[in-house]
């Protein structure tokens, strides 16, 4: 059967949102994990809503990070363990499509969920509703990066049986520059200054990622699994 | 004309080579070193506004910026390694890494020492400070992710990647004090235009950076041998080399 490459895309990427709905909980664990954190800041570090709102942008965002880096180490693991990424790999298709494939389908199910949670969150940590829209902006595309940096991360990682730790002892370095900026952005937002500047800069980051990730992700995919 | 370069894919003519080179290279770094050690600790005047304790530089800007060249040098020899398949290129990286790790430390703990007195603080969440660090944490990331294959070979290839994906950091660390607003003085010699340091102060920082240059390359030619001998100790030149 010959399939076109955006066929075959779509095929992945339905095959995936398929069973990540399947399998609800692991759809919903990284959300309330990502819940748990950002109540976990106020508790330790003050109740007041005047003092959380400054720290508020740092909070959402490495909550966002920690979150998305516990849904990474499955990007890959599953499909390698059952031998399905082989027979993908083989089918004809090219790898890095699929890598493609794949990360867009992760960032669907992890990233986009944590968008739609953050004005929730941000409430609750006493954003205001005027910084909403560009701690969203912000957010979908630092997570959308993110999922990129943490393909390359979990295709390095994927054939280790204690992976998890190196992972996010590779992808956290590398994401550091998002959350300066994001965080900046969001931090900007609130007090009223344009946020233009540096969401300009996260924008020009992931487009940077989105180019050049899915190559390398490719390569360590290839270096792990042959 | 290539030839030179050819042999040095070969593991037993860069043990070679490695080897002769060492003692010349650890000579050179000591005279250098030396030099700008009495010239710049002893004979330099102190600075107008940082008095005595301006002499940190001495240590702090060649190992900062050695940090760096063996980032540069480590990403190098991976993506050589990963492109032509050339082995020696995985031992060169592997033996680069510590190296280059302890020059971040010595650059991070030199400068929170010099900070102390000047900024009256050991640490400050600043540009150049903090992408240092995440230098540092890159360096033991692709040392980490080398150790945690089963198979050598592949512990090599996936570390080498890391390596040259990590490369977008190192201008960042470069450009950090001109890009941000930062706590972190500006370039005073590489820059357009004069440097903005007397004679008396410059050389002896150049002849230091001169040494730790020779001196990376000289541990790096002890390290690569080691490296180099464990890699191929099936082979037969080994077991000769090892005998004699």
């Amino acid at each position: 059967m010959n399939v076109g490459a955006w066929e075959a895309m779509f095929l992945i990427v339905r095959r995936e949102l398929c069973l990540s709905f399947r399998r609800p909980d692991q759809l919903l664990q990284p959300l309330v994990f990502f819940l748990i954190v950002t109540t976990l800041f106020p508790l330790g570090l003050s109740l007041q809503l005047s003092l959380l709102r400054d720290m508020a942008p740092g909070v959402l965002w490495v909550a966002a990070l920690l979150s998305s880096l516990l849904s990474l180490d499955a990007l890959f693991k599953s499909d390698a363990d059952d031998g399905t990424l082989e027979q993908l790999a083989l089918s004809g298709q090219g790898l890095t499509l699929i890598v493609v494939a794949k990360t867009f389908a992760h960032w669907l199910v992890t990233g986009v969920a944590l968008i739609l949670v953050s004005p929730v969150v941000g409430t609750a940590l006493g954003i205001p509703g005027s910084a909403f829209a560009t701690m969203m902006l912000s957010l979908s595309l630092g997570t959308l990066t993110l999922s990129w940096l943490g393909a390359i991360g979990a295709g390095l990682t994927v054939g280790l049986r204690r992976g998890n730790v190196l992972l996010s002892l590779i992808v956290l370095p590398l994401a550091m520059p998002l959350l300066i900026f994001g965080a900046g952005a969001t931090d900007r937002a609130i007090s009223g200054v344009s946020p233009t500047g540096a969401l300009y800069f996260l924008a020009a980051l992931c487009v940077f990622t989105c180019t050049l990730a899915p190559f390398a992700a490719t390569t360590a995919l290839r270096i792990t699994l042959e | 004309m290539w030839t030179w370069f050819y042999k040095l894919a070969s593991p037993p003519y860069v043990y070679g080579v490695a080897a002769v080179l060492a003692p010349w290279l650890l000579g050179a770094a000591a005279l250098a070193m030396g030099y700008g050690l009495i010239a710049g600790l002893a004979i330099a005047p102190p600075d107008y506004q940082q008095g005595q304790a301006f002499r940190m530089i001495y240590v702090h800007v060649p190992s900062a910026l050695l940090s760096l060249t063996v980032y540069t040098v480590m990403a190098a020899a991976s993506a050589v390694a990963l492109i032509w398949r050339i082995k020696v290129g995985h031992a060169v990286s592997a033996a680069s890494a510590p190296i280059g790790a302890s020059f971040t430390i010595l650059a991070l703990v030199t400068g929170s020492l010099w900070g102390r007195p000047m900024w009256g603080t050991y640490w400050a969440w600043d540009p150049r400070l903090t992408s240092e660090l995440i230098l540092l944490f890159l360096y033991v990331g692709v040392m980490s992710l080398r150790l945690a294959f089963e198979e050598p070979s592949r512990g090599d290839r996936a570390a080498a990647l890391l390596a040259i994906v990590g490369v977008v950091n190192v201008p960042i660390v470069h450009f950090s004090v001109v890009w941000w607003n930062s706590l972190h003085q500006g370039a005073t010699i590489v820059k357009l235009g004069a440097p903005s340091m007397p004679g008396s102060m410059l050389w002896p920082l150049l002849s230091m950076w001169l040494g730790f240059m020779l001196f990376f390359a000289a541990v790096l030619c002890i390290r690569l041998q080691g490296e180099v001998l464990n890699r191929e100790r099936q082979s037969t030149w080994v077991r000769e080399a090892v005998k004699s």
